[in-house]
């Protein structure tokens, strides 16, 4: 049984097909690569599975149970977990507060009135962080204040917190610098020796291939290729991305 | 690596609201009671917090709405509305006091579902469906009540407007059991911190799981109630239902919001500031009575406040980014 299984996935918005007939699936502890030009359907399709959007057909499967048509919070909890392009951040909230946000724990004062429970909160966030190597100037200041490479630090410390089976990953390494590029990679392979799946959406073929163990090329909303990375190479996948083989 | 200590929450963070408003809050107090021999007494101070119960209420209303940015204008108008219904069912229909106050609680509670359903649903800006209730709102007022004020209340509903247990004005002891209960909603509970999510980053909010348009529904029905409070209190202090009441209160009401630190644009309020913020207004008015200003004098006064509290935030913010 693969850990997800997408079959057959379409989604419509008016005239543009954005998925005609989408399948592929993914293995536990398994790194897998979505490449494809600019519209081609991948953040469709991650949007697809997280929830974010609901597909006009086909169906979804998560450790063998169908999750199509359940909402966000309901497939997060189930261990599916997303690092968006744009991070997905509230700047105006604390490092805490974003990593939990949606999923705070709650204790209750005189055994009454339930209160977000802050300092569970600040120290597994703190605790996250630093198991990340992640260097912080102050984890109680507004996100929005922190450096790009930092954010993203928060936005991976939230995906990896409540213990994932899966993490969708769009972009990470767009907006980085070298060093953190490295940085991110390792991460993915750590993931993968936990056993954790992912999917690794990226314009970067280089970081794809020092990756990933498997590629889907998406074109115009179909799977046009789908390859063990140890047997195609980059001039095969551009081929595949633009459509001249 | 080193594990580093767990470092503490700021004492603006954990108490929910920041302490330049109330900085403002002492300053101004100080400059009144150095400006007038009256300032400084009990009294004084209980009719301060009383001028200011009404609109602090409302106030608390718009620092939900705004801190998730939306918005809500109707909230006067839904103050007239609610205390018309209040007064209609105990004077026109002789029902007893406490469906009078469930009514005015409803009526309010009502008109902010409304608006609720308007934006989640129907999916229109907030600024235009409140916008329309305030029109609506105001009109049905008038309707109700045959464009007449509605006289003659249960004593009991005049006491909530005029009563003093233990010489404490019984508005004032709402207004300050409504600001204790929102804010500990705001600031320590889940429902609070989705608020503040939602206002901040929307996208973020829904694909973290929470459920946005319900907890907007639930924050506009809100700060409808919050305005059939409001509508009720007003209603009981002057012993009548009355259907201009609460004209362009709105209007201060978000101010009282914005001086307490709730951020226009969403992502950041305290019920604590908003608070403060309907105190600097209440004790800035009350000042200016004392050194008898005329009232067109303290309107430029509040509209001077709240552009000069904007700006001590901006360039607050401008540092801390810098």
């Amino acid at each position: 049984m693969s850990l997800l299984e997408i079959r057959d996935i379409s989604k419509r918005f008016g005239s543009i097909e954005a998925l005609a007939g989408v399948s592929f699936a993914v293995q536990a502890g398994e790194v897998v690569a979505v490449v494809g030009d600019n519209g081609a359907g991948k953040s469709t399709l991650m949007k697809v599975i997280t929830g974010v959007y609901q597909p006009d057909a086909g169906e979804i499967r998560f450790r063998g149970e169908p999750i199509t048509g359940l909402e966000p919070g309901a497939i997060r909890r189930r261990g599916i977990e997303m690092i968006y392009q744009d991070l997905a951040l509230a700047p105006q909230q604390d490092v805490p507060s974003n990593i939990f946000l949606g999923r705070e724990p709650v204790r209750r004062i005189l055994g009454l009135f339930p209160v977000v429970d802050r300092r569970t909160i600040d120290r597994e966030a703190h605790a996250m962080l630093q198991r990340l190597g992640a260097r912080l100037p102050d984890i109680y200041a507004e996100v929005g204040t922190l450096s790009g490479g930092q954010q993203q630090s928060v936005a991976i410390a939230r995906a990896l917190t409540f213990d994932p089976k899966l993490v969708i990953m769009d972009e990470p390494t767009a907006a980085l610098a070298v060093r953190e590029v490295e940085h991110v990679l390792d991460l993915i392979r750590e993931l993968r020796r936990q056993n954790i799946a992912v999917i690794l959406i990226s314009h970067r073929l280089t970081d794809v291939f020092a990756v990933s163990d498997r590629i889907v090329t998406l074109r115009q909303g179909r799977v046009i290729s789908e390859e063990r990375t140890a047997e195609t190479d980059m001039q095969r996948i551009v081929a595949h991305i633009v459509g001249a083989a | 690596m080193a594990v580093t200590a767990v470092a503490r929450r700021p004492l603006s963070t954990r108490l929910g609201f920041r302490l330049e408003s109330l900085g403002v809050l002492l300053l101004l107090g100080v400059v009144m009671a150095w400006l007038s021999p009256y300032f400084l007494s009990v009294s004084n101070f209980l009719n301060i917090l009383l001028a200011t119960a009404t609109i602090g209420v409302l106030g608390i209303g718009a620092s939900f709405v705004i801190g998730a940015a939306g918005l809500d204008l109707s909230l006067g108008s839904v103050l007239g509305l609610a205390g018309v219904v209040g007064a209609s069912l105990v004077v026109k229909l002789e029902l007893p006091w406490f469906v009078g106050l469930l009514g005015c609680l409803g009526a309010g509670a009502a008109a902010g579902f409304v608006n609720g359903l308007l934006v989640t649903r129907a999916r229109l800006p907030a600024f235009i469906v409140t916008l329309g209730m305030l029109g609506i709102a105001r009109g049905l007022a008038l309707v109700i009540a045959d464009g007449k004020t509605i006289y003659g209340l249960d004593p009991t509903l005049v006491y909530i407007g005029q009563g003093r247990p233990f010489g404490i004005p019984f508005p004032v002891i709402v207004f300050v059991g409504v600001a204790l209960f929102t804010h500990y909603l705001l600031a320590y509970t889940r429902f609070g911190r989705h608020t503040l999510a939602i206002g901040d980053n929307e996208t973020a909010a829904r694909a973290m799981g929470i459920h946005v348009e319900r907890h907007k529904l639930a924050l506009y029905t809100l700060s409808g109630l919050t305005a059939g409070i409001a509508g009720l209190l007003f209603m009981a202090r002057v012993n009548a239902g009355d259907p201009t009441a609460g004209l362009t209160y709105e209007l201060t009401a978000i101010t009282a919001a914005i001086i307490g630190g709730t951020n226009l644009f969403g992502g950041r309020a305290s019920i604590l500031g908003t608070f403060i913020g309907a105190l600097i207004m209440g004790v800035l008015q009350n000042g200016l009575n004392l050194l008898a200003v005329q009232s067109f004098y303290q309107q430029m006064a509040i509209g001077a406040v709240l552009i000069f509290a904007v700006w001590l935030d901006q360039t607050a913010r401008r540092r801390r980014e810098a």
